[in-house]
């Protein structure tokens, strides 16, 4: 590096992420970040570059990257003396190239909400450089270039957990815009995994009828390392968004978690399973829509809309969320629901046990929901299965006190179908109405015998069908 | 070609010869590095397989060129073999990683404070990229413990740049084709990298070295033992040459032979390069061409081309203008130049057949010579040229032509960056272009970890004293090297420490049950036994209740159940109820058993003698000595009553 040194006092940003003592001594010393030191401590000389510190860590420590590549934090008391040798400010950039357009391929927009579909990290503070524009991706994901012609617009960038109503009502407008104002073949969303499943289904309540898929896409293994399932679930993304003839709003992730194919998943039936693994999503009480590879995709059912070649579309994009969900524990008390209705909610979920049951001390509390205005709906805890409240005295008595069951609609799918459905309106049987007609699978009439499959560990025909199949 | 012991230590300084070294070695642990797996010994057994390929990241390469998608698209396919005893999610990638093993950084810090190391305040852990595929995250996490430390090696001093604690990487089982295959038994283990500055000169001193650092490890007795548990790097320069590494040494012994023919293989490619360049090539100007031939050697009836063919590969040549010779000219005793072209092929184009090459001037197998005068006009090539085929699928086949030319463009630059593998004849093969510099990152998934005063002084408190100190310390009790090594490596130390002076055993004694018969109870019946019930073994034999020679087979029966209390063991062997009466017991011995008796030799026949009386049911239970003196006084009452008798 030849550029020349930059005066001490001018620097931006050269205590970065440094506080207490250990920026007092910074200061005392007159080094800072990107400073190449040679440090006196008392357990030895070390030479190295001082990086920001994250500011989480704690004020006791500078931490300097040594030429072997190799961080190591110095404690602040322990040093004696810094003395600035030289000056290596990193530069943050991600390579851009023009990503090709070829007339015979596909047209495909990706909205960005904010997860990093693809991103670079920074070699020496770790920090991810998000790739986001064609240019960005084409040069960390070329293989996207084989499979469409891509547009990227950057919605919003926020994690997946603070996406709320102002996000999912620009993003389904956005989406609307493309679908009628562009010639586009399909719509690749990048989203956070966290909540994917909830933007998936509110988009498939606000988008309605879209003539062309929409495929939510993220990772679980983020994109700067060599084995991350980024880059794959892109080009599976986008080439389910450009050649596939599924006009749904869709989640494609991985299958196993294998680098083998991945899965499309109906935007109302998908949950996110495991915190961690690349399979995470799974389709409940139903069979994922299709698989894919690179080569192709291969549909699992036909009960799908078909894509079209008019760009018509319902954008229904309301969203009132005055909505709570309910977990139910035993022993709940009825102050839970009694401060939602003095909070002025106008909705709630409740997942309940077994086929829809919560005890006898809340009914007082769903008495007065009900009377108060608020929509109360039953969900199930145990995810797979439908709410049948007619089993049980229980479950009559509080279908009486104006539950209304959802029958196999999932907890966060029902949560967010009710705040549409109050976007719509605050009529008792109105808003019924809307929550009990499926839009798409949300509730489905029956749950086919391999819906449900949780094979258990361990046993001997399990092992043999894990040994024969990669995971 | 030299071997190592025709070349002299003035051999090697007028090459300019420099080796430096990375010892690899296994802690032992309960657990893995940063998940809670056990850190088991290895096993073959798998009940799951997982595909994942390695993408070069973008910061890597700093951006992709046509080279780097190229080398992606013709890309590997890991396996990795999983087992549920031993890999969990962390390790197969599928979940962050749960809080380093204290007890590993523990073995780290007493090991680095051993080597004089500048101990770091702060651990960061970093993540040091791999696109092998050798560990499934394709990185692996490892930490800087202690920097620039020293190691006495006979009378100098080596220098030590750094030790690192890190997680171990799978083994490879199998690489074929676009397929490598993994076990991930040991992948995690904890393990320590002790790097040394390249101070060595010759062969003989890497070897030196080598066993110095694992003396030294081991006498802390908390690192593995055994096949595997320690690997070794060690990178070789000539003068003019390059730091090439030579990457899983599996016994230090091998250094010697590597080391040399490495510097000799810088030699020869510094000789081919200045041959290269006398005859007017330069790096820059260099322009080897490259065409499908395969409608040319349709009808050849060379095994490994038919079979390509048969499989619907093609077959490529490459002309190398002016090289002729360069090929056949020796880069090791067991290899010529055209080994290095035939290395790229295998590992980038992952052609690994056997050949994956021919030429022109090749003495072993080749196309008939009219095939070759038929390439030749298709290549235009003249006097002087040499021309290079391969073949295999269509993809591969293109990539080598295009790998063969590259390579022998840069034998006009000098010695290439690479990592290459250790073979059993000592030579080496190429495995992959030495990694780029930026390849390090820090692991956002971990937060720093101080390495209080108060730690580092506990650790001081109680480690032992470094193999030299103890040596010295043994020496003085009457031990000898043969018996301080074994102990030591055994990692009994401090129970013999204990042994010896709290229960007032010999020395000698001590250290022959510890250091000799465990090993051998280990060794020979894969039997182990822990510190304390040996510990009470010694004492029980401190209480007189049985002699030394009993050691052996109450370790092997201890060791058979780690549930045997040594109480009963000795009780079983040994039952009080039945000791016999010394006296008794020989007279009555030597006079069933009368063999003894038509030994002449006096000292012949009285190991026979006591041979009889330890076996009537005294060993063990009455000292050998004891038992000599009853059998002395027998043979001398027998030798006077057979005078007598003569008389
Ligand atoms: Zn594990």
């Amino acid at each position: 590096m030849t550029e020349p040194i930059p005066v001490f006092d001018e620097r931006p940003d050269r205590y970065k992420g440094y506080r207490g003592a250990a920026r007092a001594l910074l200061e005392r010393e007159r080094v800072g970040v990107w400073s190449d030191v040679l440090a006196r401590t008392s357990r030895g000389d070390f030479a190295g570059i001082i990086l920001p510190r994250s500011e989480t860590a704690d004020d006791r420590h500078i931490v300097i990257k040594m030429v072997s590549g190799y961080n190591v934090g110095l404690a602040v008391a322990n040093v004696i003396s810094m003395v600035e040798r030289g000056y290596t400010e990193a530069h943050y950039k991600v390579p851009e190239k023009e990503f090709p357009v070829d007339g015979g391929k596909p047209n495909v927009v990706l909205f960005g909400t904010g997860g990093t579909i693809a991103s670079r990290l920074d070699y020496r503070t770790g920090a991810v450089i998000p790739a986001f524009s064609p240019g960005e991706l084409y040069g960390s994901v070329p293989e996207l270039a084989d499979v469409c012609n891509l547009r990227t617009e950057k919605l919003y960038g926020v994690f997946s957990e603070n996406m709320a109503r102002e996000q999912y009502i620009g993003l389904a407008e956005a989406i609307g815009r493309a679908i009628r104002e562009e010639g586009i073949d399909g719509i690749v969303v990048g989203h956070g995994t966290d909540t994917m499943h909830h933007t998936a289904a509110v988009l498939t309540f606000m988008v309605q009828n879209p003539p062309i898929p929409i495929v939510m896409v993220g990772s679980q293994r983020s994109s700067d390392r060599p084995s991350s399932d980024a880059a794959l679930n892109l080009i599976h993304a986008a080439k389910t968004a450009g050649t596939s003839d599924i006009a749904e709003v869709l989640v494609c992730m991985f299958g196993p978690t294998s680098d083998e194919y991945g899965l499309l998943h109906r935007g109302t039936r998908v949950r996110k399973m495991h915190s961690s693994y690349r399979s995470t999503f799974r389709t409940i009480g139903d069979i994922p829509m299709a698989t894919v590879d690179r080569d192709e995709i291969v549909p699992l059912r036909s009960d799908y809309n078909r894509r079209r070649e008019d760009r018509e579309v319902t954008i229904d994009a309301v969203f009132d969320d005055r909505v709570s969900i309910i977990y139910y524990y035993p022993g709940m008390k009825a102050d839970v629901i009694d401060s939602l209705i003095d909070c002025g909610y106008k909705g709630i979920v409740i997942a309940g046990t077994g086929l829809g049951h919560v005890n006898k001390p809340l009914y007082p509390a769903l008495k007065r929901a009900h009377d108060a205005g608020v929509h109360v709906y039953m969900t199930v805890q145990t995810l797979w299965g439908y709410v049948q409240m007619y089993v049980y005295d229980t479950g009559r008595d509080m279908m009486e006190l104006g539950v209304v069951p959802a029958a196999n609609m999932l907890p966060e799918v029902a949560y967010m179908k009710l705040c549409w459905a109050l976007g719509h309106s605050h009529e008792r049987d109105e808003v019924k109405r809307l929550m009990l007609t499926p839009i798409s699978s949300e509730i489905t009439r029956r749950e086919p015998h391999d819906g449900y499959l949780i094979y258990q560990g361990g046993l001997p025909e399990v092992a043999e069908f894990v040994a024969g199949n990669l995971k | 070609m030299k071997t190592p012991e025709q070349m002299t230590a003035e051999d090697y300084a007028r090459l300019g010869f420099m080796a430096g070294l990375e010892v690899h070695q296994q802690l032992e642990t309960d657990t893995k590095l940063f998940c809670r797996c056990p850190a088991t010994r290895y096993s073959p057994r798998y009940d799951a397989e997982l595909l994942r390929h390695m993408r070069p990241t973008m910061s890597e390469l700093g951006e992709y060129d046509g080279t780097a998608l190229m080398e992606f698209k013709t890309r590997k396919e890991i396996i990795y073999r999983i087992a549920r005893d031993t890999v969990c999610t962390y390790e197969m990638d599928d979940a962050p990683p749960f809080s380093l093993a204290e007890q590993a950084l523990d073995i780290a810090l007493e090991i680095a404070l051993k080597l004089d190391c500048k101990l770091v305040s702060e651990l960061h852990i970093i993540r040091k990229q791999y696109l092998d595929g050798s560990i499934p995250t394709g990185f692996q996490r490892t930490t800087i413990v202690g920097v620039d430390g020293e190691l006495r090696v006979g009378e100098r001093i080596v220098h030590v740049r750094q030790l690192a604690l890190e997680e171990d990487s799978c083994r490879e089982v199998s690489d074929r084709g676009h397929r490598r295959v993994y076990m991930t038994d040991r992948l995690s283990i904890p393990l320590i990298e002790v790097v040394t500055e390249p101070e060595m000169r010759t062969p003989a001193e890497v070897v030196e070295v080598g066993e110095a650092v694992r003396r030294l490890t081991r006498s802390t007795g908390k690192v593995r033992t055994g096949a595997g548990a320690a690997r070794q790097d060690v990178n070789v320069s000539v003068k003019g040459g390059t730091r090439i590494e030579i990457k899983g040494v599996p016994s230090i012994k091998m250094f010697r032979a590597l080391t040399h023919y490495e510097a000799l293989r810088q030699k020869a490619l510094l000789d081919i390069r200045r041959e290269l360049l006398g005859r007017g090539l330069r790096p820059d100007t260099f322009a080897p061409t490259w065409h499908e031939v395969t409608a040319l050697v349709r009808h050849t009836t060379v095994a490994p081309i038919r079979k390509a063919l048969k499989e619907d590969g093609v077959v490529y040549a490459v002309r190398l203008p002016r090289f002729r010779g360069i090929l056949r000219h020796r880069t090791s005793h067991q290899h010529a130049f055209d080994h290095e072209l035939s290395g790229r092929v295998r590992v980038i184009a992952c052609l690994d057949g056997s050949p994956n090459l021919m030429h022109d001037e090749d003495p072993g197998m080749s196309i008939a010579p009219r095939l070759w005068d038929a390439v030749r006009r298709a290549l235009d090539c003249v006097n002087g040229d040499s021309l290079v085929l391969v073949w295999g699928p269509a993809e591969d086949a293109r990539l080598a032509a295009s790998e063969v030319a590259e390579r022998a463009r840069e034998a006009l630059i000098g010695v290439p960056s690479e990592t290459r593998q250790a073979r059993a004849d000592g030579a080496t093969n190429f495995e992959r272009i030495l990694p780029g510099p930026n390849r390090m990152y820090p692991d956002t998934d971990l937060p720093p970890i101080a390495i209080t005063d108060e730690r580092v002084a506990r650790i001081e408190d109680t480690m032992g004293p470094l193999p030299r100190e103890w040596e010295a310390c043994c020496r003085e009790r009457g031990l000898h090297l043969e018996l301080i090594i074994p102990l030591e490596r055994s990692g009994h130390r401090d129970l013999f420490e204990r042994v010896v002076t709290e229960l007032n055993v010999p020395p000698k004694l001590a250290a022959v049950v510890l250091g000799q018969l465990t090993r051998w109870a280990r060794r020979r019946y894969a039997l182990y036994c822990d510190e304390e019930r040996i510990f009470e073994l010694f004492k029980a034999f401190a209480a007189d209740r049985f002699t030394r020679e009993a050691f052996r087979s109450l370790l092997k029966s201890l060791g058979s159940d780690p549930g045997l209390k040594v109480g009963d063991v000795i009780e079983a062997a040994l039952p009080r109820s039945s000791a016999p009466d010394p006296q008794a017991t020989v007279n009555r011995a030597l006079a069933e058993e009368t063999h003894w008796r038509a030994i002449v030799a006096p000292e012949a026949r009285l190991k026979a003698a006591m041979g009889v009386a330890m076996d009537a049911g005294l060993r063990g239970r009455v000292p050998g000595r004891e038992v000599r003196v009853l059998v002395d006084e027998a043979l001398s009452a027998a030798d006077i009553e057979r005078e007598v008798n003569h008389d």
